[in-house]
């Protein structure tokens, strides 16, 4: 890929302890704005030449959080449904579960998967297909799904809590069965729903914790963009690192301007 | 007019344990005017939401058209689709005039149905807003919305649940003129509950005074106002009843 960026050997700076901020207002070439700057100039240079290891990273990243939040929107949502329209033994326990799930960080996630997946694990051990093994991209999508689908869970229970009681008797009274209420009452709160879905990619495209652990940051294999970022940062790279950095804001960017469009026009009243 | 479209008997309903709703007996005729009057928390919003099979009841029976239901036997689907209520707040979905007169349609499986719901709004008065965002109508306007989205069902039984509470004149008219054609022209039969008793008295031919979840009198129209037999018939009627 890009060669470091030259001069000072970031690594000992940043290896010897000094806080990141520091290190990068030692950087060569002085500011920290220089070194956006030169990071923004990179990221495009970068997408303008299409270099494949880039690609590759973000590919990955893509793959992996897709899937991932594929996932927790079709554990999510349902669950969400049912904790907001339902009333059963145990409710107020699951919600708090589903509360302090959306709070987890996600390094105590990765720790939690790893230990389940290694080979001493309960998960690890039953070396069955559908497990999948630690450093891969599954093992990714696992913790990452742990990650975000208590948000999209919980979001959406509060959205359909917030759609007017009334409707559902309401549309039980024009003739409609369970599941097209929940429908009907899950499209009324579209906004809150896919602010849920959203809340769940951001949660995971931009953690590290849990994919490093997991995952491993293999070159070629699991090295995805916040891995990758990691890794340049501490190789003193910050250039490459910074234009990353902007790659991966831009990619939250994009994938969250399409989200809102699938909230059509409620979003523009 | 001599057949029962429903019949209740011993139909009660409790919530935790209190009982709100007790109905010994009551029999609606198919293709009447049914109007239940009464003060606050009588029981008639109760009452209709058993009609339209929205709750189960706790105690006794329903016959509806034929067919038995209790608590142990709730209404299947087609039959609870011959029935449907009007509400004194409508809850519009979020999307157009249009989208909201044909949702019950849609329930059904039925999308064709442009000319039939063109005619809904035409009736109600709103063809020219079917493109219009539902939220964005005023009173009136959205209870005519929900009017044409229930006879757009051509239900066996139209339940009307305070229907032009906190409206203008303007739209009593043209919501108690719609009804009244619904029922004239198609026959339908109609159950109103109101704490107007001169719109029960415009519009039904049989009046019931629901008193604490129980019904004090059933009579035709002219007996109910002219010559209640029960005292507590006549202090509602005369305004006496202090509630």
């Amino acid at each position: 890929m890009v060669p470091p960026c030259g001069g000072v050997s970031h690594t000992d700076v940043v290896c010897s302890g000094i806080p990141l901020q520091d290190a990068a207002l030692v950087v060569q070439g002085g500011s920290i704005i220089d070194e956006i700057l030169r990071g923004l100039v990179q990221a495009i240079h970068l997408i303008a030449t299409r270099d494949l290891a880039l690609f590759e990273i973000v590919a990955l990243s893509l793959r992996v959080s897709g899937t991932a939040l594929l996932f927790s929107t079709l554990i999510g949502i349902p669950l969400g449904a049912i904790l907001g329209l339902s009333r059963f033994a145990g409710r107020r326990l699951v919600i708090a579960l589903l509360y302090t799930g959306m709070g987890f960080p996600p390094v105590v996630v990765g720790l939690f998967v790893y230990l389940m997946l290694s080979r001493g694990g309960p998960l690890g051990q039953m070396s069955s297909s559908l497990i999948p093994p630690l450093f891969t991209p599954a093992s990714m999508v696992v913790a990452q799904c742990v990650i975000s689908f208590p948000l999209v869970a919980g979001f959406t229970m509060a959205a359909v809590m917030g759609v007017d009681p009334q409707l559902r008797q309401q549309v039980r009274a024009l003739g409609a069965t369970r599941w097209q209420t929940t429908l009907t009452v899950l499209m009324e709160a579209r906004v809150g729903v896919v602010v849920s879905v959203i809340a769940g990619f951001g949660s995971i495209i931009s953690e590290v914790g849990a994919v490093m652990m997991v995952g491993g940051n293999i070159e070629h294999r699991t090295r995805v963009l916040t891995t990758a970022i990691v890794l340049e940062t501490r190789k003193g790279n910050f250039d490459l690192a910074m234009a990353l950095g902007v790659i991966l804001l831009g990619l939250s960017f994009v994938s969250n301007v399409a989200m809102l469009y699938l909230q059509g026009r409620t979003f523009n009243e | 007019m001599n057949e029962s479209i429903y019949q209740l008997r011993g139909v009660a309903k409790e919530y935790s344990g209190r009982c709100v709703l007790h109905v010994e007996r009551l029999d609606i005729q198919r293709g009447e005017i049914f109007a239940l009057v009464g003060p606050s928390g009588a029981g008639k919003s109760t009452l209709l939401r058993l009609l339209n099979f929205l709750e189960p009841p706790t105690g006794g029976s329903i016959r509806f058209l034929g067919t038995e239901f209790s608590s142990s036997r709730p209404a299947p689907l087609d039959l609870r689709r011959r029935v449907t209520t009007v509400f004194q707040r409508p809850i519009l979905l979020n999307r157009s005039v249009w989208a909201n007169a044909s949702y019950g349609l849609r329930l059904r499986g039925q999308r064709n149905a442009a000319r039939q719901v063109e005619a809904a709004l035409e009736q109600v008065g709103l063809n020219d807003l079917a493109r219009q965002r539902a939220r964005t109508l005023s009173g009136g306007e959205a209870q005519r919305v929900a009017l044409a989205r229930a006879m757009l069902l051509q239900p066996d039984v139209l339940l009307l649940d305070e229907p032009t509470a906190n409206l203008d004149p303007y739209n009593v008219g043209l919501i108690e003129g719609i009804v009244r054609a619904l029922n004239q022209e198609r026959g339908t039969t109609l159950v109103l509950v109101t704490h107007n008793i001169f719109q029960a008295k415009r519009l039904a031919q049989r009046v019931a005074l629901l008193l604490e979840g129980q019904i004090v009198e059933i009579a035709d129209v002219d007996a109910f106002f002219e010559a209640p037999r029960d005292p507590r018939t006549a202090a509602f009627v005369r305004g006496d009843m202090v509630y």
